[in-house]
């Protein structure tokens, strides 16, 4: 694929079809528009995050606390769930919906997997006492993964109504625009957790 | 006049040339190797502390970038190869505002702290 | 206080008995609510009004009803401003009329009121009308986005008015700063109903403006590039940039304040780590950026204005463009200005203190192009243009005083005294009201046929000014004398006179409401005389006049072609305004839905069962918003067309008018 055919950031549509790039250049520039939205606040809890670190009040710190270990695997698996999701999209090029059905529900397994890592560890940190009420710094912590964490659960939600659509009108414009859009969403998830990463875990084992 | 729910699949069963499908997939494998990679190199950095203090941060920063423009190049098509697309003037002035933001309220906030606790 | 599993805090107490004042007002509201469904009852409207209005997803019925609802909120929020200025007036050494904590309401609610639900629905009201029809489109790019919109401000709005009669507003300010807000100093339901509300309607402006930047980067007339749209698409532009750039930093400060009040977490108390400072600091990285959404579309208009009651072309065009673009990115430089005394070191404050000195040149680059657009104009002087002559002037006081405030070591002797009240109601009266009001006769016409009664409109013009000056001038004395803002009441003989004086000029200002509602009947009344069908009645220089006045639902049965700034006033000047085929294409239109006023009612339900604490019906309204997207997301039929017959017929009556008028002028 070379560059010039791509006319949209993260738009794999088909080239023999043009209808389909005017009919998303609309769409997808407006949704662009509203992930850098959703860019700026996600920086500015990470901003939170960083000037809440160090006020613990008295309560356990990050070094304390984290389990890269799980961290690690989670990471794995929303990279996994990444990477499933753009084999969708090769697929969806292809207009080959049994597989494209298939990668969307791995997608959606590994998806469903990373809230439940996730659920795992606060339901961990919660038992050895660190709640969000504890200090600034749980508080910052709990809320900047758990709206990412609600965000993976919207991507989730949207599969399975994106797999009811293809199954119910086929691969039509719409659906094909719409599974798009939802994979550019899920990339810039998994964006936003290698910040998370980054800013949250490694520096509390790196110090 | 075409609606949005004309459903054009039908009968269109378009079956493209599979050398482009597998340049795009390896594409994306080439991502996730990419990724992955810089992955473990940061939590191996951050684990084993093979160095520390202010060098291994900025190395765990480093490596959050590398891997950021990683998956825009591979997982999103994005790159700066293109000219003239608003998308991308829209995500680099993005970037700009985050940068103002968060590096703003950092500062200030350091500050603040330096002075009312320190 | 108890909570109860079915109605949460709600109790019998919530309603206003504490003070015959409050309970006149929520009287006031709830007559005046019946009074309404009442009258529309009676007319049998319902029908009507659902058909054509409330399920509309036509940008210019939106942007009306935008409007409408901003001048309903403009009422509201002027009530707080008179009792206010009236209770100063008298409560030297006395209580006054008002309770301190009644005093707190009302002008948290003013300030709340006037920003959020009268400047940003009068905004973008005017842009939704204006703005397809500037760029020779059809529609927004999202019709249905764009009603969502509409009814998410009109919930957060209701939201508001809600507090009146049922609980008690936030007493925090419009800013609504903790820890004063946190759980442990403000139990009522006041601050969450002000969290709620702004929730609300900042989701429906990032819709709205997400709307606006697609139509403008992508729905321009064939031909049409970006730097020869008119000078209000590019504010209007700009000013939707900041929106989704800067409400997420609104959504961040209110909900953590949110979790911190209701999870009882930790961003903003004094124990448990929490840092207060933080606060303000995201607030006003939204909040100075909020000025900009205001003022930019302000300018944008004054900028249209000015060069048709001058009959001359904009002055400086591109350097307007670049100035714009220049505040823009500027306004996010800027925001530690507003908590200068926090105690930051002498370098931040240094840094924050240039920028705003910096963000008032472009700002001045502006004045002066629309003065030398004036110059050698052959200048008509109807209301619109005197709006706009002004705020000039008035606007460029209020600058001044704006750059002694970015002056740090100034800053800590005048931070929270009644000159920067002064001094921001100087910026947004006549940078922001003016302007709406100048957009708001100017294309009246437009929008409705006729003009504004010009007469009553000279009246409202003269009251509001003299009011202005009144009512402002002696808050920048008050404020050198060292008087506070906020104060219910305060023991300085020697203050009494000047807020006398700003209670006189805000009954000043009252009449020049009055002489506008007054204006608004007696043009319906004789609009017989005001009529112009034809669609150009200022000699107008961009493509909204180029169509009829109202326009149809498609603006344009034929998209212009356009090649230069100015289209409408190119083909004018070339003898050709309009041209007509002779066969026209059907068009297709998207279809009424009621998924706007669902929204808004889903959204209304939600926030007032949160304030509540009412989980159930909150859980209901969550259920209800996600079940309703996806229910959308299957639906087939989303447009209709209009037959090209249909389109004919109404083409051929807009030309009649058009050759009638011509024949009139010739």
């Amino acid at each position: 694929m070379t560059t010039e055919m791509r006319h949209h950031p993260g738009i794999n549509l088909s080239h023999s079809r043009p209808e389909d790039e005017r009919h998303a250049e609309v769409t997808v520039f407006g949704f662009w528009t509203f992930l850098m939205n959703d860019a700026i606040l996600f920086a500015l809890l990470f901003a939170t995050y960083a000037t809440m670190v160090n006020r613990t009040a008295g309560g356990p710190t990050g070094a304390e606390l984290f389990d890269i270990g799980n961290a690690f695997v989670e990471t794995l698996v929303l990279l996994l769930s990444s990477f499933s999701f753009g084999m969708g999209a090769v697929a969806l090029k292809e207009g080959r919906e049994h597989p494209l059905k298939l990668w969307l529900g791995v997608t959606l397994v590994l998806g469903l997997g990373f809230i439940g890592l996730e659920l795992r560890e606060f339901a961990g940190l919660i038992g050895q006492g660190a709640t969000a009420q504890t200090s600034g710094f749980l508080s910052s912590f709990y809320v900047l993964l758990s709206i990412h964490g609600l965000h993976v659960l919207v991507g989730c939600i949207w599969i399975v109504v994106m797999l009811a659509q293809v199954s119910t009108f086929g691969l039509s414009r719409q659906v094909r625009s719409r599974i798009l859009r939802l994979g550019l969403f899920w990339h810039f998830l998994d964006l936003v957790w290698i910040v998370i990463f980054t800013t949250v875990y490694l520096p509390a084992v790196a110090s | 006049m075409s609606g949005p729910w004309e459903g054009e699949h039908q009968g269109h069963a378009i079956t493209q040339p599979s050398s482009d499908a597998k340049a795009e997939a390896r594409s994306y494998l080439w991502g996730l190797g990419l990724a992955a990679l810089l992955t473990a190199l940061a939590f191996g950095l951050a684990v084993f502390k093979i160095f520390s203090g202010p060098a291994l941060f900025a190395a765990i920063g480093v490596l959050a970038l590398a891997q950021i423009a990683a998956q825009f190049r591979f997982f999103l098509h994005i790159d700066l190869s293109r000219q003239k697309r608003e998308d991308l003037q829209l995500i680099l002035f993005t970037g700009l505002l985050i940068l103002i933001m968060v590096g703003g309220s950092l500062w200030i906030m350091a500050s603040l702290d330096q002075r009312m606790m320190g | 206080m108890n909570s109860s599993m079915l109605f949460g805090k709600l109790t019998f107490d919530a309603l206003p008995f504490y003070s015959p004042i409050a309970a006149g007002g929520a009287a006031v509201i709830v007559l005046g609510g019946a009074g309404v469904v009442g009258l529309i009852t009676w007319l049998r409207a319902w029908p009507y009004l659902w058909r054509e209005w409330f399920t509309t997803t036509d940008h210019k019925k939106i942007g009306m009803m935008y409007v409408i609802l901003a001048l309903v909120m403009l009422l509201r929020g002027f009530v707080d401003a008179l009792m206010m200025r009236a209770q100063q007036a008298i409560a030297m050494n006395a209580e006054g009329y008002l309770t301190p904590d009644h005093f707190q309401q009302v002008f948290s609610s003013h300030g709340t009121i006037m920003i959020f639900f009268m400047g940003m629905p009068f905004l973008f009201g005017i842009m939704n009308y204006i703005v397809p029809l500037q760029l020779g489109a059809r529609d927004v790019a999202f019709p249905l986005l764009n009603a969502i919109g509409l009814w998410l401000t009109a919930a957060g709005a209701a939201l508001v008015m809600a507090s009146l009669v049922i609980g008690v507003f936030s007493t925090g300010g419009w800013t609504g700063y903790p820890p004063y807000t946190e759980l442990s100093y403000s139990p009522t339901v006041g601050v969450d109903y002000w969290i709620m509300a702004l929730l609300v309607s900042g989701i429906g402006t990032t819709l709205s403006a997400i709307n606006f930047i697609v139509t403008i980067y992508k729905m321009r007339a064939p031909g049409m590039k970006l730097m020869q749209m008119p000078l209000f698409c590019w504010t209007a532009l700009c000013s939707s940039l900041l929106v989704i750039f800067a409400i997420p930093g609104l959504t961040v400060a209110g909900g953590l304040l949110a979790l911190d009040r209701y999870l009882g977490m930790h961003f903003f108390t004094n124990d448990g780590g929490g840092n207060v400072m933080n606060y303000a600091n995201i607030f006003w990285i939204f909040g100075h950026p909020e000025v900009y959404i205001l003022i930019l579309p302000a300018f944008g208009i004054f900028s249209t204005v000015i060069p048709t009651f001058s009959q001359k072309k904009l002055f400086g065009y591109n350097v307007l463009v670049y100035a714009t673009m220049c505040i823009a990115v500027l306004s996010f430089t800027v925001w530690l200005h507003h908590f200068f005394t926090m105690g930051a070191d002498a370098n931040v404050n240094a840094f924050f203190g240039i920028m705003t000195m910096v963000i008032a040149v472009p700002t001045g680059v502006k004045v002066y192009d629309w003065i030398l657009t004036m110059y050698r104009g052959r200048l008509r002087f109807d209301t619109p243009m005197l709006w706009s002559i002004a705020f000039i002037v008035t606007f460029v006081i209020g600058g001044m005083t704006g750059v002694i405030l970015s002056i740090p070591p100034l800053d800590y002797v005048f931070h929270n005294t009644l000159f920067l009240i002064a001094h921001f109601h100087n910026m947004l009266v006549p940078g922001m009201l003016f302007g709406l009001f100048a957009g708001y006769a100017y294309w009246f016409p437009k929008a409705t046929g006729f003009r504004l009664d010009e007469r009553w409109g000279r009246r409202a013009f003269v009251f509001w000014v003299v009011g202005f000056y009144l009512a402002f001038m002696p808050l920048y004395v008050l404020g050198f004398m060292g008087a506070a803002r906020r104060m219910a009441y305060y023991d300085q003989p020697e203050w009494q006179i000047y807020f006398v004086v700003a209670a006189v000029g805000a009954f000043s200002v009252l009449l020049g409401i009055g002489c506008q509602v007054i204006q608004l009947v007696v043009s319906i009344r004789n609009r017989k005389g005001t009529m112009d069908l034809a669609g150009d009645p200022w000699g107008g220089q961009t493509l909204e006049w180029s169509t009829s006045s109202p326009p149809p639902e498609y603006n344009f049965a034929v998209l212009p072609q356009v090649s230069e700034l100015d289209a409408f006033q190119v083909a004018k000047e070339a003898g050709r305004p309009y041209v007509w085929p002779t066969h026209y294409e059907p068009i297709e239109v998207p279809r009424n839905t009621a998924l706007g006023p669902i929204f808004g009612g889903l959204a209304f339900v939600l926030g007032f069962a949160v304030v509540w604490h009412i989980w159930w019906l909150a859980a209901f309204g969550i259920a209800g918003v996600i079940a309703t997207i996806i229910a959308r997301s299957f639906a087939a039929e989303t447009t209709r067309i209009i037959s090209s017959e249909e389109i004919m017929a109404t083409e051929l009556r807009w030309h009649a008018d058009v050759r009638a008028k011509q024949e009139a002028n010739s």
